[in-house]
């Protein structure tokens, strides 16, 4: 219990990337929350990455982790600016009202 | 290495339940907030195990730009509903909220430097990279030279993006006096300055 092991950071990332699926299939209000749920689903991955870097003593996994990081801000940026053009368009970003695709 | 696990549960369990809160609260900007104190607590576990430069890249890129981002897109795009909530209405939500948000951060950065300062016993139990050079010393070393092409590509893909965005929002505003480079250049004096005989006791009419 008191030794913190490489288990306890998987079980942390584990929790947070589950927490980040729940929220996408949960969400029915508003699609900006999709988006911070995809953010919470990076951060698991990163956490990951990290502690194994950091436990098998190999810095790999932190050149992977900022990769991420920047693939992640790209993402989050594309994501907001097509959230922007699609509520000047249609003035309402609630995930019922986004049905163009009869998806 | 009692000092340690209290730490990682102190951090742990603020981000999962920051976490939880993101998904479940009921306004978006109290996610965004909520986004926020996760990010925090993730970037000091980070510095906490000793990836001193990712969690403060996690602290500075992430909480500094891009939940920023977030929330200027949530005010930008219900601004009717915020201004009522904010200023006017009698029942505030985002106040409160904001508050006990920014008293933790405040307190997780008091601790993280306790954290960090105990990390050794982290260190000793596991089989640790060379230790008498710093995390970022050791990230540059490998990331400037072995992966300088993946350095490059990920410049590469923030400046698409970067391109990406600008084209998504913009827009035409139509009635909105613009300077044209061409026209200014190509003038000439022919057609700039026009010479008018002026008969005395009378004035003249410039057409416009």
């Amino acid at each position: 219990m008191t030794e913190i092991g490489l288990g306890h950071y998987l079980s942390l990332g584990a929790i947070i990337f589950f927490l980040g699926v729940i929220g996408i299939f949960l969400n029915r209000k508003n699609i900006i929350v999709i988006l911070m749920s995809i953010e919470l689903i990076l951060l698991a991955v990163n956490i990951n990455l990290i502690s194994f870097s950091i436990f098998s003593g190999d810095i790999l996994g932190q050149i992977f982790t900022m990769l991420i990081l920047t693939v992640a801000a790209a993402e989050a940026a594309i994501g907001l600016a097509i959230i922007v053009v699609y509520y000047r368009n249609r003035g309402s970003i609630r995930v019922e009202d986004i049905h163009g695709m009869k998806g | 290495m009692i000092v340690h696990s209290i730490f990682f549960y102190f951090f742990s369990v603020i981000a999962i339940f920051s976490s939880l809160m993101v998904i479940t609260s009921r306004s978006t900007i109290n996610s965004v907030f909520f986004l926020i104190l996760d990010f925090i607590s993730v970037g000091c576990l980070f510095i906490m195990v000793g990836a001193e430069f990712l969690g403060m890249i996690l602290l500075i890129v992430y909480v500094g730009a891009v939940a920023v981002l977030f929330l200027f897109v949530v005010m930008m795009l219900n601004v009717a509903e915020q201004k009522q909530s904010w200023f006017i209405g009698k029942k505030s939500t985002h106040i409160p909220t904001g508050l006990i948000v920014s008293v933790l951060i405040l307190l997780e950065l008091l601790v993280v430097v306790g954290g960090w300062k105990y990390k050794e016993d982290l260190m000793s139990s596991s089989t640790l990279l060379l230790s008498e050079i710093s995390n970022t010393h050791q990230l540059g070393l490998v990331m400037y030279t072995d992966y300088i092409l993946y350095f490059q590509l990920a410049g590469i893909v923030l400046l698409l993006a970067m391109i990406g965005a600008i084209l998504l929002t913009f827009r035409e505003r139509v009635g909105v006096k613009k300077q044209s480079y061409l026209n200014q250049i190509s003038r000439d004096p022919s057609n700039a300055v026009e010479l008018i005989e002026v008969k005395s006791n009378q004035g003249v009419k410039v057409d416009d």
